[in-house]
């Protein structure tokens, strides 16, 4: 295996993550700082797509309660600098720890269940987050809570200034690419990819896919918390709202854009997500009404999503060789 | 004394009023074909289902090997060596072949919480599937998704991957199911290799298949275990005919 892409698709995605690497640069060079803000808020995001891909994509959890893991990432950098505790590692350890316990309650009760009823509980559980956080007088309740400095790690790896800020989330951004291209083609993620298509037969040789779904929710969970650490940390602000159940969905559609149960889909698809809904509001306040209709068609005609139009160039150059 | 792999005890299952399985005794002897027959609605795979641990039965006992496995798991039964193939083909439709059968075989190889190798670089797993791929004369088709195979090869995957599970025994539900003559005369012939290599526990349809294969014939009418002999003993007896031969064959 060599480092030359091999197709149209794998091209796209190499050029796209040069673009990315060089995006401050690029961006200076523009004299457009707004681009990098809205680049930054689209990679986090990205994190939290690639981390809802895994579940719902690779393994036919569909969770509309994602965004609760963003809220609780962020609330674990927000309430410690609430009491000046700005130490980075401990944001990091908190997060990734309070995440993954709620996820390992949670999913194991939300995993008894299939399809619809599993949809159901899971956004219930994310509106009990939701109105947790919503009920914290102290943090300030629905008015949320402004975070004054940025999470502390030693000199190198820094997260002040916005150029810095956005290598840690573009890094983190490919980790998690990274991470998720080796589980999914490990056992682990075999058994993942079978239970989604046919979990009776993955029982019957032997799986108890309870355990391995429920783990895979655990990760999802966790990276998840990640992108709620990054975003508390960018935006400097924190409420209950990033919780709200209308916020997993929109996870879910980004998914849905990019093309489910692919590596690179929930990247492109949230920024093209993000580009679409900055480039609407700033044509016409109705932009919801003309995102709301591209989603449908999206949906009704576009299967696979944009990783899927790619891919189709690539299976029509394999029929020209 | 002959030694008995499966040995089942007064089992029943009833659904409501329905008595799907009706204090069912059933002895398979190690390294043997036996056969269950009956008509349609007899609780065959109600039979099967509890065999495997799928459903569970209201009373009885299942000895595997010595010991009881009432309580196992559908997916504990599988790992201590009862390997299950299903009547309506039950396969990973988008994987290929050789995915599949390479499944089977990883859940034969201790726990898969194992994140980081790619499973394609496995060569002792590769090797593994497509040997039982062979098994079934399907070692040239590996790489086809196996939801672009005929029905009849999905079948023989079936087989295939109950195979590769390495099992004591194998419980199969009618794997000739919706076959034409030549595919069926084929997956007897791969039944017939495994003779005396493995103990199978066949369910069939097909009486000139279960006849040619089958070392020992229980009949199943009404959930009840009414003949259990030898395939020439149960060809001549009276009952059977009149309850089930004589249904198919009129």
């Amino acid at each position: 295996m060599g480092m030359v892409p091999r197709s149209v698709s794998a091209w796209c995605y190499a050029a796209l993550l040069a673009v990315l690497a060089l995006a401050p640069f690029l961006f200076e060079w523009m004299e457009q700082p707004f681009y990098l803000d809205l680049l930054s808020r689209g990679l986090i995001l990205a994190i939290a797509v690639i981390s809802l891909n895994l579940i719902l994509g690779y393994g036919g959890m569909v969770s509309l309660g994602h965004a609760a893991y963003i809220g609780i990432g962020a609330y674990c950098v927000g309430i410690p600098a609430y009491y000046d505790l700005y130490n980075g590692w401990l944001h990091l350890a908190l997060a990734l720890g309070v995440s993954g316990l709620f996820a390992l309650v949670t999913g194991a009760v939300s995993l008894r269940t299939k399809g619809v009823y599993f949809i159901m509980i899971t956004m219930a559980f994310s509106q009990m987050v939701y109105f947790i956080f919503l009920s914290l007088e102290e943090y300030g309740a629905d008015d949320g809570l402004v975070i004054y400095a940025r999470s502390e790690f030693p000199e190198w790896m820094s997260m002040d200034g916005a150029t810095s800020l956005y290598y840690w989330i573009f890094i983190l951004m490919l980790l998690s690419l990274f991470l998720i291209n080796r589980l999914v083609h490990a056992r682990f993620g075999r058994v993942i990819v079978g239970s989604k298509f046919n979990e009776p037969r993955m029982q019957a040789l032997g799986f108890d896919t309870y355990r391995y779904r429920l783990a895979c929710y655990v990760i999802s969970a966790m990276l998840c918390s990640l992108a709620g650490m990054l975003l508390g940390n960018f935006a400097g602000f924190i409420s209950p709202d990033m919780i709200s159940w209308a916020r997993s969905g929109e996870l879910i559609f980004m998914v849905i854009i990019g093309g489910v149960a692919s590596i690179f889909g929930p990247l492109i698809g949230t920024l093209a997500f993000v580009v679409l809904e900055e480039g609407l509001s700033a044509i016409t306040v109705y932009w919801h009404l003309i995102f709301g209709i591209m989603l449908v068609a999206l949906v009704l005609f576009g299967k696979g999503g944009i990783h899927g139009w790619l891919s189709m160039l690539d299976r029509k150059r394999v029929e020209h060789d | 004394m002959t030694e008995h792999l499966l040995q089942v005890s007064s089992l029943n299952k009833h659904f409501g009023g329905i008595y799907a399985t009706d204090d069912v005794n059933l002895a398979v002897e190690q390294g043997k074909i036996h056969a269950i027959i009956g008509p349609n609605g007899a609780g065959k795979t109600t039979l099967l289902a509890q065999l495997s641990g799928q459903i569970k039965p209201d009373s009885g006992d299942i000895e595997f090997g010595g010991k009881s496995i009432i309580h196992y798991s559908m997916a504990r039964r599988a790992r201590e060596g009862l390997a299950r193939s299903f009547q309506i083909t039950s396969v990973v439709m988008p994987m290929t072949l050789l995915q599949n059968v390479m499944l089977a075989v990883q859940g034969t190889g201790g726990h898969s919480f194992r994140f980081w190798a790619p499973v394609s670089d496995d060569r002792e797993m590769r090797d593994a599937a497509m040997a039982s791929l062979a098994e079934v004369g399907l070692d040239d088709r590996a790489d086809r998704v196996a939801a672009n195979v005929s029905h009849g090869e999905q079948r023989q995957l079936e087989v295939a991957m109950a195979l590769a599970m390495k099992p004591r025994m194998l419980l199969l539900d009618e794997p000739m199911a919706g076959m034409g003559k030549e595919e069926g005369a084929m997956m007897v012939e791969i039944l017939n290799r495994l003779r005396g290599d493995k103990t199978i526990l066949l369910v069939e349809h097909d009486m000139d298949a279960v006849f040619s294969l089958a070392d020992k014939l229980s009949v199943l009418v009404d959930g009840h275990i009414i003949a259990t002999d030898t395939v020439e003993a149960i060809r001549n007896n009276l009952e059977v005919q009149r309850a089930y031969l004589g249904d198919s064959h009129a």
